[in-house]
């Protein structure tokens, strides 16, 4: 398989404060990658690492293959931060002004064409929000302000989706459906990326986990993550996955 | 660390009024036919805007072209028009190429300072229009001083743009390092620029015989007609400087760290929207004065977000509104003799007012800075 994100040996500090120690691991093409650890723990900053958000004091990232830092084709990743999911800010920007953000870096300063619309459009409908394109984005519920992220990945034909965090706020029946259409996602051959608090639904959703309390305590299969002690070592304390019923 | 409750992987949208004062889908439905009345509306309103700019920005070029053959005549039209609104209005004010001037540099104002806001509201950011006038006000102060120290008779206002894009520089930069629109240091430059500014006007006060009211609170007679001319340049920067970049500033407003990941020059862009701040607050500064010349850039915006149902309207709605604002204020400036700059500020304020009660005294949460 292909190496979508490289890591090797990499170490962040904010300060003096290490928040990412050494840490090595990478992300095959296709594969669906949980990213777990306690509050704290460098999940974000490793995130923004592997997306070339910020650039570490020792060790080297690749992205699709180039040095992140030489990585120009933005196109390629779509990104839904904490930040975005969480804000409340009152910019009245439309479900289908926010999607077409996605397909900007494909057309640089150009105009966008009637191509553009045609695949906003369809990503819109993909994530099943059709009826809502022309609503702003601050009065969606937390669920429908996911699907309108993912809709702006998808339409700028991300092959990588990197989530932080992104059903923080959102009700059971609303995250449920939103992780079946990541299930739906992945299966179409889009990687993941996903931060996710919620352990248990990462263990069901993930094909691989990466378990972070600054160092690297696992990386690798979920069912071996289950079996290790990696959850008790990471978190300090002994835990169990619990997993969910449907 | 593990969930209680299960799903059925439904992808309804059964959630859509449980947060953020969302509206009825067959609300959204019934409204749709006033929808297309609305935009009507706006891109009339827009197209007068536009007309009324370029009439301004013509009479700004005849002024200055008018000693050539085909502009004189134009010239000569245009001030028989202006006699003629005279005679129609009853007043002394049209067939004056001064107030035309002010007049042009009000509404040109109108257009890019709204333009601008659009986004620096948006992106919490207000303060620093506030801050960058400031800067341009110790950018007249220098020019006063030098004038008065070396005799040399260049333009205030050149110098202030000067001094305000440095200073638009230099907020950007610490900015980067404050890894936010941190509010403490652009406190310091906002008052440490005003008082640098105070320093060397009462230092060079007895040189001069410059009336540094009309820069503080915004008059019409200041404005002279190259500080017209100046502004009918830059409004065209600014305008050319936002169309040409809307999709990224609105990316990176809305998601900066998403339009980072997209590798988006999001420093540049950043850069660029502080610099146009600056060209805009310069202009601005001769009609609304250095203390009035962020309601411009905020206000109408407020405004227009009271009630915009995207973001293209909030711009669309923004010059519109900053449009009435300028010339309700010039006709109450003109109508009881006061200062434009606060005139055409309460006119702004008040239409935010209606703004408020017509979208039902739901007040939109913006912040004023990061």
């Amino acid at each position: 398989m292909t190496s979508i994100i490289d890591l090797d040996r990499v170490t962040f500090s904010y300060g003096d404060t290490v928040a990412v120690r050494d840490v090595s691991l990478s992300v095959e093409a296709g594969e669906f990658l949980g990213l777990v650890g306690p509050n704290g723990s460098g999940k974000t900053t490793l995130l923004h690492l592997m997306l070339g958000l910020h650039a570490p004091d020792e060790g080297t990232v690749e992205l699709f293959g180039q040095p992140v830092e030489e990585f120009d084709d933005g196109g390629r990743i779509g990104y839904v931060s904490q930040k975005a999911t969480s804000r409340g800010g009152a910019m009245p920007v439309t479900v289908r002004e926010c999607v077409t953000m996605g397909r900007f870096a494909h057309a640089g300063h150009g105009r966008l064409t009637d191509a553009d619309r045609a695949v906003v459009a369809e990503a819109i409908e993909t994530v099943g929000i059709g009826d809502l394109a022309d609503r702003l984005v601050t009065e969606l519920s937390g669920g429908q302000k996911q699907r309108a992220y993912i809709a702006r990945a998808l339409a700028s034909d991300a092959d990588l989706l990197a989530l932080d965090e992104p059903t923080v706020g959102v009700d059971a029946e609303s995250r449920d459906a939103f992780y079946a259409l990541l299930d739906d996602l992945n299966d179409d051959g889009i990687t993941i990326v996903l931060i996710e608090h919620d352990i248990g639904v990462v263990t069901d959703r993930a094909s691989r986990i990466a378990c972070i309390n600054t160092e690297l305590y696992h990386h690798g299969d979920t069912e071996s993550f289950v079996e290790s002690d990696a959850l008790a070592e990471a978190y300090g304390a002994t835990g169990q996955v619990l997993h969910h019923h449907h | 660390m593990n969930r209680d409750t299960a799903g059925d992987g439904r992808t309804d949208d059964s959630d859509i009024e449980t947060d953020g004062g969302a509206t009825s889908s067959a609300g959204a439905t019934a409204s749709r036919p006033s929808r297309g009345i609305r935009r009507t509306v706006e891109l009339a309103g827009i197209a007068v805007t536009a007309v009324v700019a370029a009439v301004m920005l013509g009479f700004v070029f005849l002024y200055w072209a008018q000693d050539l053959p085909i502009a004189s005549d134009l010239y000569a039209a245009f001030r028989s028009v202006g006699r003629g609104m005279d005679a129609v209005f009853g007043t002394n004010v049209f067939r004056h190429p001064i107030m035309w001037q002010s007049m042009a540099t009000g509404v040109l104002v109108g257009v890019v300072a709204p333009l601008v806001g659009s986004f620096l509201v948006h992106r919490e950011m207000a303060l620093i229009g506030e801050t960058l006038a400031h800067t341009a006000f110790a950018g007249v102060a220098i020019g006063i001083l030098v004038n008065a120290t070396t005799g040399w008779d260049g333009s205030l206002l050149l110098v202030a743009l000067l001094v305000s894009i440095a200073g638009a520089l230099v907020v950007q930069w610490l900015t980067e390092r404050t890894d936010a629109y941190g509010d403490v240091p652009i406190a310091i430059m906002l008052s440490g620029s005003f008082a640098v500014g105070t320093l060397i006007i009462s230092y060079g006060r007895g040189l001069t015989g410059i009336n540094i009211e009309g820069y503080l609170f915004g008059n019409l007679a200041i404005v002279t007609a190259e500080g017209a001319r100046l502004m009918g340049v830059l409004s065209v920067i600014v305008v050319v400087g936002v169309l040409a970049t809307y999709k990224q500033l609105l990316f990176i407003t809305f998601d900066e760290q998403a339009a980072r990941v997209a590798q988006l020059n999001v420093t540049g862009y950043n850069t660029l929207l502080v610099v146009l701040t600056a060209v805009v607050v310069v202009g601005a500064m001769q009609v609304l004065g250095v203390i009035l010349v962020a309601a411009m850039l905020v206000v109408p915006v407020a405004a227009a977000s009271q009630i915009a149902r995207s973001f293209r309207e909030t711009t669309y709605l923004s010059v519109i509104f900053g449009q009435l604002a300028v010339i309700g204020g010039f006709a109450v400036s003109i109508g009881f003799g006061l200062p434009s700059g606060g005139s055409i500020v309460v006119t702004a304020i008040a239409i935010y007012l209606a703004t408020i009660v017509g979208s039902g005294f739901s007040v939109k949460a913006i912040s004023a800075h990061g």
